[in-house]
């Protein structure tokens, strides 16, 4: 019986890895008394299936978890964020659950795009808003990235869906050894960026607008998915459909 | 308060394993200093994932942090990147806890578990804005304490350490509390008043209390005290029964990867079997077991409370525990029907009784099992007093393929005294012989030999041995190469020499070492126990700009009238009984292990007046070393009875 679970990612245990992550939710399970169905052969596992993994350093408002509960398991699933939330570290929470049906596509399947929020360092709004304005106006924008330790040429255009500068930008000070803390400027940006069919991450988009810039915090504030053309997330928070919500943290009052 | 969270997380995207650095572990304590509780940052000098397990800091870490008048956080060795970024940006060393400064604290205590890491301790200290000497520390600063198995000879660090504990902690961690915390209360004015307190409790050495003279021809003449406070010896602390101390109770569950990534049981404490190379073995003695019923309590527990799977019984050879096959088989029970519980043994001993256990407690992933027959000949384990017969590793080898197991690795030391090259030889003659009982059972069964070169130990029998030069361990390593490539399933793997050549030069080194370890880290040798950090270019560099020679440190076989750098500390043990047994070891004359058989007068229960606690009045089933089982195959000549009147002192 597979369920799948809703959580955060926030504050220092951002530093954490993907496999960091998957290790944590292992022992969480056990320590909540989760029976989990295991994998069959010489070196059984858990069945956890995690979806898009999180670069080390970003934090997330919303991650998700698959998990096969042990068929005999007497467990209620909508119990499942009260039953593990005292048993993750601090700035992970489950938030919510639903059972997903069997033959469904894997969280990596699924998920088409991803809504972000990233801190661009380096430069003010109005530069980063010029950028941007550009960018979307671009039919291609070539730039570089690194995958498999090689240098890539590609074209971040079709990954960007949306993009702007929030608002209200929350700008970080860096501090310096004598004490002062000159506010260097920092620019918040929504973007939101594809997964499929080819992915773009907040670093490369950020160094497609401008290689000066480099990110600074990330957020990422939404997974979507497209159930018959329409984008939704696999476990909306406030909508009908998830049960044990809770309210959507703020996503500038990041915990550090 | 200072804490450094807000400078230092900027930088942690861009540095390795950032994870290392935030703690929030399961299992730490929200800390609340306050002006009357002495506050300890307790400092391993290695990486995060290696120091975090140290189950000696886990618990002393716990131990403080029950007392009303302590506080207790942790702090590792940053990486060389992220030491970078503190020098750069003007970042002092900080705890994991609460990420406050390091100057903060009133104590920085460190793990001294290997020599390599000295040059990390220097750096620590540095990064803590302290004087890396401690002669140049004032009132303000916090005291720097070390302990841990290589405080049995702390000389080489004599010049940085304020104070050193020797032996187990959990009684003396306290009355060293209540001394700092007195000095604390009185406003920390003197220095050198508190070091005097200091040197007053058992087991504590403070080492400015002491001088060392040397003769003519550069041998020590003796380390003495200059002052009244200080004891003519210090000797090591150890808790007669380790039932009183049930920790870790809450054993430290990182959030990222670490090394014995695991629930740790100790099962017990102290080894008796006497191998004569085996520091841990001598200098822990007497063997205290827990309890059988409180083993399965901590099992127990632990895996409740921790969410781990895999639970590590630790000892120096844990099948010699009383209770391990009740214990083995109430934790697998414990296992069944909710998750799949693993039970490893991180000491075997080499025999079948071992690997049925073994078997009994790894149903699921019987990958790998390591053995450490030590040495390759007979001949050989004779000398070092590893007794195991050529049947018992064959025996257990058997088992081991016949029971599912696929790879076998077995631990060797060269370079060990009375070494001939038919010894060397006869590590890979016994590889080979292992894969070909894996094949007589229709096995392709693989043979690990993993070799390291032997460095000799304070308060060993072997600390009068000169070692192996670092062209006699290579040409050793390359017979077993050579022999290796004929030998078909059998793979080498070897520590390199160099490495164990400043192993064997700080190990048994004295003060004029100091200086060379201060010139090695300021040229920027940290991370010595790195193979990449590793630089044996700075160490000559340093020995030859302060007059010292590498060769008389390593290679010179000490005489019985030498006094050794750690005279005035004591393990416990009759220099006189260690030195019988180095002239036994060179006679090829065995030694029983003391547990079931008559008292050889080491001097470790009786000096102390404690006595082995062993649940059980009969050795454990198989093995042959103390059981008397399997010397009778092998010949040996085993010494039987008391070889001295008792009572003789060192």
């Amino acid at each position: 019986m597979r369920q799948r679970l809703r959580f955060t990612k926030q504050g220092k245990i951002r530093f954490l890895s993907h496999r960091d992550l998957a290790r944590i939710w292992e022992r969480t399970l056990r320590r909540a008394g989760v029976a989990v169905a295991y994998s069959e052969g010489f070196s059984p596992r858990p069945r956890l299936h995690f979806g898009l993994a999180l670069s080390t350093g970003h934090e997330s408002l919303g991650e998700y978890l698959d998990i096969d509960l042990a068929p005999d398991g007497a467990l209620d699933p909508a119990d499942l964020p009260a039953l593990v939330n005292p048993h993750l570290p601090e700035g992970m929470t489950a938030q919510a659950v639903i059972p997903v049906e069997a033959g469904s596509d894997s969280l990596q399947q699924a998920v088409t795009s991803c809504g972000w929020e990233i801190e661009v360092v380096g430069a003010g709004a109005p530069a980063v808003a010029a950028a941007a304005q550009r960018a979307l106006g671009a039919s291609a924008l070539p730039t570089t990235v690194e995958r498999k330790g090689a240098s890539v040429s590609i074209d971040a255009r079709p990954a960007i869906l949306a993009l702007e500068v929030a608002p209200s930008p929350v700008p970080t000070p860096v501090p310096t050894p004598d004490g002062v803390a000159p506010l260097r400027p920092s620019t918040l940006l929504v973007a939101e960026l594809a997964t499929q069919p080819r992915s773009l991450r907040p670093a490369e988009l950020v160094r497609a607008l401008d290689p000066a810039w480099v990110e600074g915090r990330v957020l990422r504030t939404h997974q979507w998915t497209l159930v018959d053309g329409a984008r939704c997330e696999p476990i909306p928070l406030s909508e009908g459909g998830a049960r044990g919500a809770t309210s959507i943290p703020h996503a500038g009052a990041r915990a550090s | 308060m200072a804490d450094v969270w807000a400078r230092l997380e900027p930088h942690l995207a861009s540095v390795q394993k950032p994870a290392r650095y935030i703690g929030c572990e399961l299992g730490a304590e929200v800390p609340a200093p306050a002006p009357h509780r002495v506050g300890w940052l307790l400092v391993y000098p290695d990486t995060y994932e290696v120091g975090l397990p140290n189950q000696g800091l886990q618990i002393l870490y716990e131990i403080l942090t029950e007392r009303d008048d302590a506080v207790a956080e942790r702090s590792y060795a940053p990486w060389t990147d992220l030491e970078d970024v503190l020098r750069r940006e003007g970042i002092p060393l900080f705890s994991v806890d609460t990420h406050r400064s390091a100057d903060e604290f009133d104590v920085l205590a460190f793990n001294l578990s290997a020599e390599l890491v000295y040059t990390n301790v220097l750096n620590c200290i540095d990064l803590a804005g302290v004087p890396v000497r401690s002669a140049h520390r004032a009132p303000q600063h916090p005291l720097v304490g070390a302990g841990g198995h290589a405080t049995y000879n702390p000389e080489p660090l004599a010049d940085f350490l304020d104070f050193v504990v020797l032996g187990d902690g959990e009684e003396v961690v306290s009355e060293i509390n209540e001394v700092l915390a007195a000095w604390k209360a009185g406003g920390r004015t003197s220095r050198l008043d508190v070091l005097r307190t200091l040197a007053g409790i058992e087991g504590v050495y403070v080492p400015s209390l002491y001088e060392a003279t040397y003769l003519d021809d550069g041998r020590l003449a003796a380390t003495t005290p200059v002052d009244p406070a200080a004891p003519a010896r210090v000797e090591k602390r150890t808790i007669a029964d380790l039932a009183e101390w049930p920790y870790p109770k809450r054993q430290l569950v990182p959030l990222t990867e670490v090394v014995h990534d695991r629930l740790n049981v100790e099962v017990f404490r102290g080894c008796t079997r006497g191998c004569r190379f085996c520091q841990a073995g001598m200098i822990t003695r007497p063997v205290r077991e827990r309890p059988a019923e409180q083993v399965r309590e901590m099992v127990q527990q632990g895996l409740r409370r921790t969410g781990y799977d895999e639970v590590a019984l630790t000892s120096l050879s844990t099948a010699d525990f009383s209770g391990i096959t009740d214990v083995v088989r109430s934790t697998m029970e414990e296992g069944e029907g909710c998750s799949n519980i693993s039970v490893s043994l991180p000491s075997l001993r080499v025999d079948a009784f071992t690997v049925d256990v073994a078997a009994q407690i790894q149903k699921a992933r019987r990958t790998g099992l390591t053995f450490a027959p030590e040495a390759g000949t007979w001949r050989m384990r004779q000398v070092i007093n590893k007794l195991i017969t050529e049947d018992d590793l064959h025996a257990a080898v058997s088992s081991a393929f016949s029971q599912g197991w696929k790879r076998v690795k077995l631990y060797f030391l060269v370079g060990l005294p009375t070494e001939t090259d038919e010894d060397t030889l006869g590590i890979v003659e016994l590889a080979r012989r292992c894969v070909a009982l894996a094949k007589e059972q229709g096995h392709n069964g693989s043979v690990t030999v993993s070799v390291g070169g032997f460095v000799p130990k304070a308060f060993t029998p072997f600390q009068w041995f000169g070692m192996n030069t670092e062209v006699e361990l290579r040409r050793k390593v390359n017979l077993l190469r050579d022999a290796a490539k004929a030998a078909k399933g059998v793979q080498l793997k070897w520590h390199d020499p160099k490495a164990s050549l400043i192993e064997g030069l700080v190990s048994r080194g004295d003060r004029r070492l100091g200086p060379v370890i201060e010139h090695v880290w300021r040229a920027g040798g940290t991370f010595q126990e790195w193979g990449e950090h590793f630089r044996l270019d700075l160490w000559q560099a340093a020995m030859d700009a302060h007059g010292l020679d590498v060769d008389w440190y390593c290679h010179r076989h000490r005489t019985e009238d030498e006094a050794l750098p750690w005279d005035h500390l004591s393990a416990g043990l009759h220099k006189d009984f260690l030195w019988q047994d180095w002239r036994d070891a060179l006679e090829q004359l065995g030694l029983e292990d003391c547990r079931w058989t008559p008292c050889y007068d080491c001097g470790a229960c009786t000096g102390y007046g404690i006595e082995h606690v062993v649940a059980s009045a009969t050795p454990p089933a198989g093995g042959s070393q103390g059981t008397g089982q399997g010397l009778a195959l092998g010949g040996v000549p085993v010494g039987l009875t008391p070889r001295r009147p008792a009572g003789v002192g060192a």
